[in-house]
This record gives C-alpha cells, sequence and structure tokens, in this order.
C-alpha cells in the first residue's frame, strides 16, 4: 500500500521508541526475540533474521488511574512486582518470559476468570511497522472506541504485523484472599456451577482445583459451601500444567476423549486445556484464512516481520 | 484550527462527494433486482422510508439513503449485499438508529440494510454460558429473556430499551455496569459477518481465542464499516447474589469526582459509578421522582455487587470515602424497589431534558480519572462562555463524560454555539490525556478529530486494517477515518498491485 497524504501533526518523542524503530529499520527481515519460553508457539522463525530485543522498562505506572505503560522487553516477572507492591496485579501470564512475548502469544492467564483475558487488558499498543515507523493503537485511558482497534488485532498475533514495542495495560486490584482447594472426587463441572465467579476451576480427569478470590468472609463461606459437598483440602498452588494448548468450546471439556487422565489439565468454564500432546489441527474457515492473509500483506507487505510464524 | 461548525459545514457537502448525482436516486433496476432477491415487502424505496433512514440520533443532516431492505436471514443479507456489489452500491448496516455519532448516516444513496427484521433469540446455551442471537435483538429484550434463568447481557448503554445488539457490537458500546463488567467486546465472543463480497464468515469462537487473529476484536466498534454482522454469539453473566446502591450527596461537583478516583485508587471496583450534578437531578426529580436530593449540587450513585460480606464491606468502604471526600448524606438503597427506581432515575436523564429544552448534544469523551474534576470545571467554563447550559450526567467510574449541551435549533445561532462549545470539549480532553470517544464512536462526528488523537502513520494503520475486510471501499463509506486517510480518497491515490487482493 502506498502512504496516505499527511494530516495529523501528531509524532511519536519517546527516544527509546525512536531507538528501536530505527533498528527495526525499513528492510531486511527481522524477529523480535523475548526471553523464548514460548519460541516454538506458531512455527520456528526462518532461518537467517536478524533478531532484536524490544526495549525494556515500566515507563509510568499510575495505580489510581488502574494503568501501566510498560515496554515490551519488560520481563512479566519485573512487572508482576510493581504492580504487586501497590496491590495490583494485571491479567498477563507470568511463564518466566516478557511482557511484549505474552501479548504477542496471546495465552491468558490460568485465573483468567478472575483476572480477565489478555486482549481486554491492552488498551494501547505501540509497534513498530514494516516500514520502520512507530504505530500507536487504542488510547491511554480504560474505555476507548475511538477509532479502529489496533490494539486486539496485535494480541496473539505473534508480532507478524508489527514489532511490538510498548503497552498501556489495565490492571486490578489483587484480591484480599486467594486461596486454591482441591477436591478428590468433585463434578467439576458442578463446582464451576455452585462457586461464585471463582478464579479458575481446573480438571486432570480425577481431581478439580479451584481458586477462590475476594474478601477473607466470602471466600470462607465459598470453602464451606464446596466441602460440604465434596471432600476437599487447601492446597498451596494449582497442578503444573501440560505444554500443549487446544481450544474448544467450554462444555466439551467434558467430552476430552483423546486424551487419558493425567495427560491434561482442563480449564473448566473457559475451554482451554493444556495437553501432553499438541491439539489436534482445526479445519479454519477460508475466509477468516483469506482476511488474515490480507492483513498481513496490508501490514507488511514483503513479509519482513517475524518470517516462519503463523499466529 | 477550524471551528468545529465550519467543519461541519464544510461537511454538508460530503453525500456528494460520496456519490455524486449519479447515484442520487434508487434505479428501477436496482430496486426490481434487491426484490427479486427478498421480496417486495422487505425493500422500500418511498421518499418517507429513505427519509426516515437518512438519519440517526445524532443532529446530522445531510445523509441520502437509497432503498431500505429489511432481510430477515443471513442469506437474505448475503443477496441484497450481493445485488448492491452488482449495482455498485455502497451498503450500510443499521440497527435502531439511536447512534449519537452518525455512524448509520447514509452517504451517496447506499442500500439501507436495516436489521431490524433479524431479531430473533436463536438459542441460549447455559453449558457454555453463551446465547446466540440475531443482530436486531433489542438489547433489554435479550437481558429479560434471561433473567429467568438468573443470567443477564453486561453492556447495558442507557438506550437499552431500543438500541440493538449488532449496533452495540459495531459501536462497542458501554453502560453504567461496564466499570466493572467491561464493555460490549468482553461480552461478544464471535460474530458471524457479511462481508461486501457477499461473502460470510465466523470471527471468534465461543472457546478461548487460540489460532489465528483476533479478527472479532477487530470488528468490534468498527461502526459498520467491516461488514455486516448477522449472528452474534454473547457471553451470559450470571446474576449476582447481593448488590448495593448507595447514594451519595455533595456540595460541589469536584467532591463527587474526587470519591470517584479515591474509591478506585482504595482498590474498589465497583459495579457502577454514575455521577449527576445538580441541573440534571433536577430535572430527573421532575421527570421519575425518584427520590434524588434536588439541594445537592451533585449526586453519586455507586453500585458494588457479589457475595454478601464483600458487598457489605465495599458499601462500608465507599461511603467512608464518600464521608472523608465531603459527602453531605450517604443513602443506601433500602429496597429492591428503591434501587431500581434510582436507576430509573440515571437511565432516563436524557428524556427529562426535554422538559428543559427541545434539543440536546451529547458529547462522549473519556478523561483519566483523576482528570475528572478539572475537565468539568473547565466544561461549565466553557458552557458559560457560549452561553448555553450544559448538564452532566456520566459513567465517572471509566471517566467517561457526557456533558450535554442544551439549545433550540429554532433560535438562530444557538447550534452554532452548540458546536463551538463542543470543539472546546474535544480538546479539553485531548489536553487532559483523553481520548475522542468512550462509547458513542467517531462516525462523522468525530473523524476530522482523529488526528489529534493519532499520528499520519497510525491513521494509515487504521486504514489498512479497514482495506483488508473492505478492499473496495463499500461498506459505510465515510466514516471514522479522517477524509485525507478515509479509504474512498485512498483508493483514487492508490495503484494496487495487481494480484494482492486476490
Ligand atoms: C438517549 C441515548 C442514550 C445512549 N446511551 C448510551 C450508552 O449509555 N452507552 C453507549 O454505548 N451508547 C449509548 N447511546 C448510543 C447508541 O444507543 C449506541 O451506540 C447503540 O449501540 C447503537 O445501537 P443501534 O442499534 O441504535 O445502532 P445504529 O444507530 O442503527 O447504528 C450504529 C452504528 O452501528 C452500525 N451497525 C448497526 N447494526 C449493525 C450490524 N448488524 N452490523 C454492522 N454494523 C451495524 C451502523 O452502521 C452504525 O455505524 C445512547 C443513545 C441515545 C439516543
Amino acid at each position: 500500500m502506498t502512504t496516505t497524504p499527511t494530516t495529523s501533526t501528531l509524532k511519536v518523542t519517546d527516544p527509546v521508541l525512536l531507538e528501536f524503530a530505527a533498528e527495526v529499520g525499513a528492510s531486511g527481515k527481522v524477529a523480535v526475540v523475548g526471553a523464548q519460553t514460548r519460541w516454538d508457539v506458531g512455527g520456528q522463525p526462518a532461518k537467517g533474521v536478524r533478531q532484536l530485543g524490544a526495549p525494556a522498562g515500566v515507563v509510568e505506572y499510575k495505580p489510581e488511574e488502574m494503568t501501566v505503560k510498560v515496554r515490551a522487553g519488560t520481563s512479566v516477572s519485573d512487572l508482576d512486582a510493581e504492580l504487586a507492591a501497590a496491590g495490583q496485579r494485571c491479567a498477563l501470564p507470568n511463564r518466566g518470559g516478557t511482557v511484549g512475548g505474552a501479548v504477542a502469544v496471546g495465552e491468558d492467564h490460568l485465573g483468567v476468570l478472575g483476572r480477565g483475558p489478555v486482549r481486554d487488558s491492552v488498551l494501547q499498543v505501540r509497534y513498530v511497522s514494516a516500514d520502520g515507523v512507530t504505530v500507536t493503537g487504542g488510547g491511554p485511558v480504560v474505555k476507548n472506541v475511538s477509532g479502529f482497534n489496533l490494539p486486539k488485532l496485535m494480541v496473539g498475533s505473534l508480532g507478524v504485523l508489527g514489532c511490538l514495542s510498548e503497552f498501556v495495560l489495565r490492571t486490578n486490584p489483587v484480591p484480599g484472599v486467594s486461596r486454591w482447594l482441591q477436591f478428590a472426587d468433585a463434578d467439576p463441572f458442578a463446582v464451576f456451577d455452585l462457586a461464585h465467579r471463582p478464579g479458575a476451576v481446573l480438571w486432570n480427569g480425577t481431581s478439580t482445583w479451584v481458586l477462590l478470590e475476594g474478601y477473607l468472609p466470602d471466600v470462607e463461606a465459598q470453602n464451606t459451601l464446596l466441602i460440604k459437598q465434596w471432600a476437599g483440602v487447601e492446597v498451596e498452588a494449582p497442578p503444573p500444567l501440560p505444554q500443549h494448548r487446544w481450544a474448544m468450546p467450554p462444555a466439551a471439556l467434558s467430552t476430552v476423549g483423546p486424551l487419558p487422565t493425567g495427560e491434561f489439565v482442563a480449564s473448566v468454564g473457559v475451554g482451554r486445556l493444556w495437553g501432553q500432546r499438541p491439539a489436534p489441527p482445526t479445519a479454519q474457515d477460508p475466509v477468516v484464512v483469506e482476511l488474515s492473509r490480507r492483513l498481513k500483506t496490508n501490514f507488511d507487505p514483503t513479509g519482513r516481520l517475524n518470517p516462519g510464524r503463523t499466529p | 484550527m477550524t471551528s468545529f461548525l465550519d467543519r461541519i459545514r464544510a461537511a454538508a457537502p460530503i453525500a456528494s462527494r460520496y456519490g455524486g448525482s449519479k447515484f442520487r436516486k434508487p434505479t428501477d433496476a436496482l430496486v426490481a433486482d434487491l426484490e427479486a432477491a427478498l421480496s417486495p415487502g422487505q425493500v422500500r424505496a418511498d421518499g418517507a422510508q429513505r427519509a426516515l433512514l437518512s438519519h440517526d440520533a445524532s443532529l446530522f443532516d445531510g445523509g441520502v439513503a437509497g432503498p431500505v431492505c429489511f432481510p430477515t436471514t443471513g442469506e437474505e443479507v448475503q443477496a441484497v449485499v450481493t445485488v448492491a456489489l452488482r449495482h455498485n452500491r455502497a451498503i450500510v448496516p443499521r440497527g435502531a438508529g439511536t447512534g449519537l455519532a452518525g455512524g448509520a448516516i447514509p452517504f451517496g444513496a447506499p442500500v439501507v440494510i436495516s436489521l431490524t427484521r433479524m431479531n430473533r433469540i436463536l438459542e441460549v446455551d447455559v453449558e457454555n454460558r453463551v446465547a446466540w442471537v440475531e443482530p436486531g435483538v433489542v438489547n433489554l429484550d435479550l437481558t429479560k429473556h434471561l433473567k429467568r434463568i438468573g443470567f443477564h447481557f453486561a453492556p447495558d448503554p442507557s438506550s437499552q430499551q431500543v438500541c440493538t445488539i449488532g449496533g452495540n457490537v459495531a459501536t462497542n458500546s458501554g453502560g453504567p455496569h461496564c466499570l466493572a463488567y467491561g464493555v460490549t467486546d468482553a461480552h461478544v465472543l464471535a460474530v458471524e459477518i457479511v462481508l461486501a463480497s457477499g461473502e460470510k464468515a465466523m470471527l471468534g469462537s465461543i472457546g478461548p481465542q487460540d489460532e489465528g487473529l483476533d479478527l472479532r476484536g477487530a470488528f468490534i466498534g468498527s461502526e459498520g464499516t467491516l461488514g455486516v454482522a448477522t449472528k452474534v454469539a454473547v457471553r451470559l453473566t450470571k446474576n449476582p447474589p447481593a448488590v448495593k446502591t448507595l447514594l451519595l450527596s455533595f456540595a460541589s461537583v469536584r467532591a463527587a469526582a474526587n470519591t470517584v478516583s479515591a474509591v478506585i485508587a482504595a482498590g474498589i471496583v465497583p459495579a457502577a459509578m454514575e455521577v449527576m450534578d445538580q441541573r440534571i437531578t433536577i430535572a430527573v426529580e421532575n421527570f421519575v421522582k425518584a427520590g434524588y436530593p434536588v439541594d445537592a449540587a451533585a449526586v453519586l450513585l455507586a453500585e458494588v455487587e457479589g457475595l454478601a460480606d464483600g458487598v457489605k464491606i465495599e458499601a462500608e468502604q465507599i461511603s467512608a470515602i464518600g464521608t472523608q471526600n465531603g459527602a453531605t448524606e450517604v443513602r443506601l438503597a433500602q429496597s429492591e424497589a428503591e434501587r431500581e427506581l434510582l436507576w430509573k432515575g440515571r437511565k432516563t436523564a436524557f428524556g427529562a431534558v426535554a422538559q428543559i429544552k427541545p434539543d440536546y448534544y451529547l458529547h462522549d469523551t473519556v478523561v483519566p480519572r483523576s482528570a475528572l474534576a478539572d475537565v468539568l470545571e473547565e466544561i461549565y467554563k466553557i458552557a458559560d462562555r457560549h452561553q448555553l447550559i450544559v448538564m452532566n450526567v456520566f459513567h465517572a467510574g471509566d471517566g467517561n463524560l457526557h456533558p450535554l449541551l442544551l439549545f433550540d435549533r429554532r433560535i438562530e445561532g444557538e447550534l452554532d454555539r452548540v458546536h463551538a462549545a463542543g470543539a472546546e470539549i474535544v480538546e479539553a480532553s485531548l489536553a487532559a490525556g483523553g481520548v475522542l470517544s468512550g462509547e458513542h464512536g467517531i462516525g462523522i462526528e468525530k473523524q476530522d478529530y482523529m488526528d489529534r488523537l493519532f499520528t499520519s502513520d497510525d491513521l494509515d494503520h487504521q486504514n489498512r486494517l479497514r482495506n483488508a475486510f473492505d478492499p473496495s471501499c463499500r461498506t459505510n463509506p465515510g466514516k471514522v477515518l479522517p477524509m485525507a486517510h478515509s479509504c474512498a480518497d485512498i483508493q483514487a491515490l492508490r495503484s494496487v498491485p495487481a494480484g494482492v487482493w486476490g
């Protein structure tokens, strides 16, 4: 696509972002490297690609606005620590990776029912385009319908539409109490129905785990309600998650046929499953495939951004 | 910078820019083909119907509707779009026409697709916590339908008695209860759309987002410019076991705004926090007798919900924070009837205004919560300078302002002043670090402000998104992006490499 006439006099001025944009440049194949914790998602990057790291650091944190502006190369651990100091948290999962990597992969936190999905938490995104300029989408406030939703497009994009450099994320207060209960012999779907907005309900084919979050008396009441039905104990942490992500309608989890007990952990009410085997390929709507292809062509006509990956 | 009014004047010939005289009237052949694709009763080309659907709830004139179609199925929408394509006409999807940004106003006599007859709730799937609905289902009808099974559809715009789910999807609507729950895009899991090419696609899925780009997310809030929504999977939200509603009175708007910031800063995210100033409170009280205090400079309606103990704790904390910030009265609704009455007052605020002046202009900007008090003060000053009455009733918890400028369009010059004041309100919001719209959208109302918020590169990329869905600019042309960036203009400037568009 050719360039459009200039009508705006606004410009990106942050020297850190400008430097990153210059590094990405306007030619040659590039891939942005985070911590490589999910490096194989969507395929290996093509060979001979120049690898870059995105800038790091929390730029501006406003707990009273429930927003944080953070650079893509920041580790999720560092971000979490800064938020925790003010009694807040965000929607990103902490798998040892970077903020940019977490947004690019788009996988939700295990406690998504309480924290909300990653895609709802990205209020503003900045990325370097295939032309080497910094583009901003969305806005820095918690509610915004000003123009087309570029932030949504970037979540889960694996960086093939732009090199992610900075985000404004929504934050949320940490609940007073977070408590995991484990049940040896409960119906996970009944647990999900009975608990009031649990943070997570996990199931591995035999055991069920539930994350209760909120004010202490509410959590106690929920705890009592649940252990009246099923024998359960408080545990420190949820079970470890197998490597491969599956997705399905939430109700379909009850019929997870191909995976034997012990080889999966399912997130009830969400439709997410982590399996020891990769998910079987799913049929894709050809029109959706074509729309995605056109988006890629429009954003990256020469295919220089993260070649080798398909979101 | 030129005034908003000048831009409105300059924009008056928009209709001709987007169609020109050759498209002005529906041709007999077009109408005949549409009637053949649907049935004669589903196509209206008479002047009265076309005039009616040339407007929405905004003040913009200058729309020109072509034939109006009332499809009843997704296949019929595809058929209409295909006929429009054959006749080289644009299409404009339309719900209830309650939009305030001019999004549904047709330019250049396009085929208007009214989705109001696609109003069936197709399936309520409690196991998956989802309902499949047609786009013409009225927002409140859906929530009423879900009530008996203990669920609701969370986005609750003040227009919910009339506006459609399709319109909510297209504008990414919010409402008072979106503070804790999030706006429409957090509650729409999948959307079936018909593209301008006539092709159908299912965007998103009822499971978690997995492979592929979030096209669903790109579509929501696109104001009818990416295609026609023909089926929507909405998330069902469980009704909370306990709810408490508080009404706090203040001696100043600033004190009410400060209370809102302080509540969030204390780590509480209520289900709703709405502020009304004294003028609107008086109007509402006259209208519905909801028991609002008419002597307070501002009132804050706060609602908390969840489990019983937490609700009690939060209600007490909000009450204490209000008192620290100078609340003159804190009232807790004692019954469900009292609660409902308070909400009725809030939600009929706009109707109540009609008693004072025949017309109003409802603005919609967002500012950081901590800037609420200052920006509101500025807004009162702006209105004073332009000798206008402004009333404020807004989604304070989100920093979403809705200044309401009252006027009488029969009085010479009054509308001009309204537009001039509106432009200054937008500038004041941007200067405070805010954005152009929190929930009404850009439409034509704010498209010429887009370059005050975005760089040229940003707008170029927004256009690339739009272009992928609608390369030939056939769905709702002339909206959202400023003229210099909207694809109609770009189309002429750009040479498309062969084969790129497949
Ligand atoms: C008194 C009043 C109060 C309001 N309060 C609120 C509020 O609290 N929160 C809020 O968010 N809004 C509010 N609004 C604005 C408006 O009601 C919302 O934007 C609403 O979602 C529009 O729905 P509609 O069915 O009337 O859409 P329309 O006005 O018919 O259309 C709006 C836009 O959506 C597009 N569109 C409609 N249907 C489809 C479809 N099926 N597929 C693709 N595109 C489509 C149109 O092209 C247009 O661009 C208010 C309006 C009024 C008059």
